[in-house]
């Protein structure tokens, strides 16, 4: 398989190194694979940090900025970041208003964070709560988790406390929010093809050319259901139908959309399934508030996408228009997060 | 109090046979997990353990709880996957309990301190087929051997290496609950856990250097003013019992399921 890769071994590294060279407002804490912002920690405002194995950019370091994240980990490709870099970058990222650690829902991430939570009032006297996201519909149990699995719907988690925190909300009031967000959303994924990690070389799975793969996490681990394939109508459908039976959501709720891409679909083939995701809402009673279409939180170079739905009140559409900018999200103070 | 030196010495002794016991059994682990795992366990647990080796080197202290917690935040840092988190983690947070010194007392309480954090970690329960099932023997047999039987602290080690032992065997006829080897679901039935397995190796080496380091009776002592509540030992034993039971009642029921299968 080509790959614009030197090594695998330094794969991660390099693309650390790159961020920065192209983001300058983002700077390496030495000695690790975590970004931080560069003018941080920023006074007076509680720190808002992520982290998780890598290869699912622009989640998390390319939403470091003013109005969203503060610090980010990058672990080994699909692999957790370890725990004592968790804690620096913990610790790094308190300006002593404390800090809100948003978790997605996979074992080795949730005990290194909690690990490095432990590790972080040991060494100082820093104030941690954190958040576990579990968005993903498809799955109860996982390869990787007991429970459901934190997926696209992060990436709002991520967009929400960093406004609260950003408008001065004490850490309590920021992780409120980060639980509402993540309480309101659901997930569901789909791939045309595997993703093809840097260590192996080829395909996680095998697809053959005729089928597809429903309920897919986001490490090429298996989908719920292969199915032959659909059209891009029938999978929005599909993807949108399922959530909304999990979500279970009043009619004439106000809800915000995203379509995800997996890190290999052109982005015109998500606005075909955005058109679809649209309609389809709308037509079901919806309103739809707003929707953001784009690779947010991907799986390397699979092809596919994932659609998430969120529930929104007055605080929660408040908080995604608030203006935010950083390498993957910019909102100007309008709505739309979209690409 | 025992020499500090004498303790310090002991714990860097300690790593380093722990060190070469991983190191030799590198192999053997990495087969264990590769039946029920993904084939890791033995290569982590070595580079872990020489990266224990190598940062004791560098730390210049004779504080026993500073250089054991040393020993934590390297596997931390350098095992990676779950088993870091979870030797690592017990073991940095454990170490808090030894910063009085060193005593009977004490390390009771670091052993208590381990098995909880390990649990509240892996949120794994006896008789799921994990290293909890070798660690909570030990530890019940260790504080019952100290607080009750009176035992010295070396033969409360002893005693607590051979509970270690009897339940890791009690690993092999379990289905996995927790960690990766749960997805094989009955085929993870017949194989012994590689994790508990490191577990023993470990507490093997631990009581072959306080045998050698300590002595007799050893160095250890009994911290005077430490009164212990009577009641309290009951409750322990009562929780001891428990836990063999559900190991033996987990055991029994997975074999019998499987021949239901």
């Amino acid at each position: 398989m080509k790959k614009l890769i030197n090594e695998p071994s330094s794969v991660v590294d390099e693309m650390l190194d790159g961020m920065v060279a192209a983001h300058p407002e983002l700077a390496r804490l030495e000695g690790t694979e975590v970004l931080v912002r560069a003018d941080g920690p920023v006074e007076g405002k509680v720190g808002i940090v992520s982290g998780g194995g890598s290869g699912h950019e622009p989640t998390h370091g390319g939403f470091i900025g003013d109005g969203m994240l503060d610090g980010a980990a990058a672990g080994e490709v699909f692999t957790s970041p370890t725990a004592d870099q968790l804690s620096e970058m913990i610790q790094a990222c308190d300006a002593g208003e404390g800090v809100l650690c948003v978790v997605k829902n996979y074992e080795g991430d949730v005990m290194n964070f909690e690990t490095a939570i432990e590790m972080a009032e040991m060494e100082s006297d820093t104030t941690v709560e954190y958040v576990i996201t579990n968005d993903d519909v498809a799955v109860e149990d996982s390869l990787y988790t007991s429970g459901r699995r934190g997926v696209a719907g992060t990436v709002f988690v991520h967009k929400v406390a960093g406004a609260m925190a950003h408008q001065g909300g004490d850490l309590e009031e920021v992780k409120r929010v980060a639980q509402k967000a993540n309480e309101h959303a659901g997930t569901m994924g789909m791939a045309l093809t595997s993703c093809v990690t840097p260590e192996k070389g080829e395909p996680t799975f095998d697809l053959s050319e005729d089928e597809i793969e429903l309920g897919i996490g986001i490490h090429g681990e298996p989908g719920t259901q292969r199915t032959d394939v659909m059209g891009a109508d029938e999978i929005a459908d599909h993807l949108t139908e399922a959530v909304l039976d999990d979500l279970d959501l009043e009619d004439s709720t106000e809800i915000v959309t995203m379509v995800n891409g997996m890190g290999g679909t052109p982005l015109m083939e998500l606005y075909v399934v955005n058109r679809r995701v649209t309609s389809h809402l709308e037509a079901a009673g919806f309103d739809i508030w707003d929707a953001w279409v784009g690779d947010y939180m991907t799986s390397l170079d699979m092809m596919g996408c994932s659609i998430t739905v969120m529930a929104v009140d007055d605080e929660l559409k408040e908080l995604l228009a608030y203006p935010v900018e950083t390498p993957g999200l910019t909102v100007t103070g309008n709505q739309s997060g979209g690409a | 109090m025992a020499d500090e030196h004498a303790q310090a010495t002991a714990v860097r002794t300690a790593a380093h046979a722990i060190a070469d016991r991983l190191a030799a059994e590198k192999d053997h682990l990495t087969d264990l997990d590769s039946a029920i795992g993904d084939a890791d366990h033995g290569a982590n647990m070595d580079r872990g353990f020489t990266a224990v080796c190598d940062r004791l080197a560098d730390l210049e202290s004779d504080d026993p709880a500073e250089l054991v917690k040393t020993v934590g935040v390297a596997l931390i840092s350098e095992v990676g996957g779950a088993s870091g988190p979870l030797y690592g983690g017990s073991i940095m947070k454990a170490s808090q309990e030894l910063e009085g010194g060193v005593t009977a007392e004490t390390t009771v309480a670091f052993a208590e301190t381990y098995l909880e954090t390990l649990q509240a970690r892996g949120k794994a329960n006896l008789g799921d087929k994990t290293m909890v099932d070798a660690v909570t023997p030990a530890v019940h047999t260790y504080k019952k051997s100290v607080e009750t039987d009176e035992l010295s602290p070396l033969e409360a080690l002893a005693k607590a290496v051979d509970a270690a032992n009897r339940g890791l065997e009690f690993t092999t006829p379990l289905r996995a609950k927790k960690g990766r080897a749960s997805y094989l679901g009955w085929r993870s039935v017949g194989h012994q856990d590689p994790g508990a397995t490191s577990t023993l190796y470990i507490l093997e080496e631990l009581l072959a250097v306080a045998q050698d380091e300590l002595g007799e009776m050893g160095d250890i002592e009994r911290d005077a003013t430490a009164d212990v509540d009577p009641s309290d030992v009951q409750v322990r034993e009562e929780s001891e019992t428990e836990a063999k039971d559900a190991v033996d009642t987990a055991a029994t029921e997975d074999t019998d399921t499987e021949v239901q299968d």
